[in-house]
């Protein structure tokens, strides 16, 4: 099956000047040209920023004045900035709470669309919604619904006769983290719902039955069939949630700006504060660059922790 | 991945959709099912999906009713208006904001499946040395964050002088949606037989002539599930919108909503939610469209 491809033709082997209609038939003249546009962009706009953002935190560059290599000095006086220690403390606070919630209530949806019912089409697609609008948008629209003064939350609250004054969702530290913990969940259930479902439709019915007549309960079948059998598709759904949520900028940049006194600041969101209004590269570049371990290891962790084995059988070269 | 035809491609889409049929729900009485599944459910939904009625409700308000609880029920429009949208379209730059958006989606999304088609045929058909390598260092770029990427991105734009250009963006967004079109790509050439084109070689076909007139037409389906979702990527993008453009006449909707609707202190939530509103509506329409689409090209780009 290779040769027909990778033989040379006898007339291009002879004649000097092969014509381009050989060169384009050739293999690694094609595979190159073919590689060329996506390499060339990756390379260009990813792969050298990335460098070139090492490099960075290693410098006081500021906007519009190159800098000099000053070492780890950067880092050394991130170390001793309460407000980037307190940027860390949110980022990990936020994701751990964000995940947990988005994955046992993603779970939850998941079986519950797994059910036969009426409309099931309709509804996991008008489900997604949240997923598919920008964030942006979505986050001034909690931006709204937490108003201090204007919360619809508070107000319903107030007339079931819950609370007495309006609650100040964005204004108190504490109740911002929660707040925007809540937007986060919001957006990120329908995916993990989705994703999840499409492994619960995997698992076949066969399964439930077998367990259920050696007598097995509905807990027992969920823990022992469900969990096992979602494992594959669960840890990667994980690894992407806790990688998008732990560099998430968007929804607080839309919604608190970092605030009340840094409060919900994340590390995205410092870097960008310093970096471009700040005007000071370097030293955003170097919060940027601290992401990077806790994203390996969290990345690895998700992934590797919880994939016992290798993720879809009978395929082992994918 | 290295020898495709050797393993009998797997047709994507025929999971089992067996569950569907009855599975055990039959052991469970009716009053349960209302309890257990119909009334948590309802919840979500109504959780999931009040953001947007809340935004619709708000841009037809009149302002003596947003910011007045105790005489009319917040829940509901008593005399709705067209004010916040007309000062939206007519008194903002929102129509240009909108356009921007449009044009960056597409070009981005238009450039990003042409570099995408040739990498995914490159790597799936051509098996070049190293091709499996090649798709797991893309792979590994989808998991690179903007985040990381923007400050020093910022740098390069501005050493480029696309400083406050379309193009800075159109450039830069297909550092997020090659690895993702590519890798979503991939797997759709993998689940086309291999017989087809060895036909059309032993026909004469040249490469080129198979990728367009074999491997294309069959793969219409993922492509328009990569281009939708690239589009709607490229359309809900942020960060770099944010930090690479600063005039408002260049900016795109999501970046030109939060920024230039806001004056000092005062808040025009009307025009705010109209603002988000219909900067999602787009993408809230072409998702309508291409529901399926969309969610095989989410569980199937996490199954890969």
């Amino acid at each position: 099956m290779t040769t027909v491809s990778t033989s040379p033709r006898p007339v291009s082997a002879l004649s000097p000047r092969r014509s381009l209609a050989d060169l384009l038939d050739d293999r690694r003249v094609l595979s190159f040209l073919f590689m060329a546009p996506a390499l060339g962009i990756l390379i260009i706009f990813l792969a050298y920023p990335l460098g070139l953002g090492v490099w960075l935190g290693f410098t006081d560059t500021r906007i519009g004045r190159a800098g000099v290599f000053i070492g780890l000095e950067n880092y050394i006086s991130l170390m001793g900035d309460s407000v980037f220690l307190l940027s860390v403390f949110n980022t990990i606070f936020y994701t751990t709470v964000a995940t947990v919630l988005k994955f046992g209530l993603g779970l939850w949806l998941a079986l519950l669309l797994n059910n036969s019912m009426p409309c099931k089409a309709f509804i996991r697609a008008i489900i997604l919604l949240p997923y598919i609008i920008p964030t942006v948008l979505s986050a001034i629209a909690f931006w709204w619904i937490f108003d201090a003064q204007f919360s619809i939350i508070s107000w319903a609250l107030m007339k079931l006769g819950l609370i007495d004054r309006f609650i100040d969702f964005l204004g108190e530290p504490w109740n911002a983290r929660w707040s925007v913990i809540a937007a986060n969940v919001w957006r990120g259930i329908p995916f993990v719902a989705i994703c999840l479902l499409a492994g619960l439709q995997t698992i076949s019915p066969s399964l439930y039955e077998a367990a259920a007549l050696d007598g097995a309960t509905s807990w027992q079948r969920f823990r022992h069939v469900t969990v096992p059998m979602l494992m594959p598709i669960l840890s990667i759904v994980l690894t992407f949630s806790v990688l998008f949520t732990f560099t998430d900028f968007q929804l607080i940049y839309a919604v608190t700006r970092g605030g009340p006194v840094n409060a919900t600041h994340l590390m995205a969101t410092l870097a960008f504060q310093r970096a471009i209004p700040g005007g000071r590269l370097g030293e955003g570049a170097a919060i940027a660059v601290a992401m990077i371990p806790f994203l390996v290891f969290a990345t690895l962790f998700s992934y590797y922790g919880l994939q016992r084995r290798k993720w879809q059988q009978g395929s082992e070269d994918d | 991945m290295t020898d495709v035809a050797a393993v009998p491609a797997k047709p994507r889409d025929a999971q089992p959709e067996a569950t569907d049929s009855q599975g055990m729900g039959f052991l469970v009485t009716r009053q349960k099912r209302w309890v257990t599944v119909y009334l948590p459910l309802a919840i979500f939904i109504f959780v999931l999906l009040f953001p947007f009625y809340w935004m619709a409700v708000t841009t037809f308000k009149p302002n003596d009713e947003l910011f007045n609880f105790r005489d009319h029920n917040p829940f509901w429009v008593a005399s709705p208006t067209l004010a916040n949208v007309e000062k939206l379209l007519f008194h903002t730059q929102y129509p240009e904001w909108l356009f921007n958006t449009m044009v960056i989606a597409i070009s981005a999304t238009v450039l990003s499946i042409f570099a995408s088609v040739l990498a995914a045929y490159a790597i799936t058909r051509l098996r070049f040395k190293g091709a499996q390598t090649t798709g797991l260092l893309i792979f590994l770029a989808y998991l690179v964050p903007p985040s990381i990427l923007f400050i020093p991105l910022a740098t390069m734009v501005y050493g480029l002088d696309l400083y406050d250009t379309n193009w800075a963006l159109i450039l830069t967004y297909p550092t997020f949606l090659i690895p993702f079109c590519t890798w979503l790509l991939m797997g759709y050439f993998k689940s086309i037989p291999y017989e087809l084109e060895e036909c059309a070689l032993i026909d004469g076909a040249t490469r080129i002539q198979i990728l367009w007139k074999i491997t294309l037409p069959l793969a219409v389906p993922g492509l328009i599930s990569a281009g939708i979702f690239a589009f709607t990527l490229s359309w809900n993008e942020f960060i770099y919108a944010l930090a690479f453009i600063s005039s408002s006449e260049q900016k795109t909707v999501p970046v030109g909503v939060l920024t230039q609707l806001v004056e000092g202190d005062v808040y025009h939530w009307g025009a705010l939610m109209a603002g988000a509103l219909f900067g999602s509506l787009p993408v809230a329409i072409l998702y309508s469209f291409f529901v399926e689409h969309y969610v095989s090209s989410l569980t199937g780009a996490v199954k890969e």
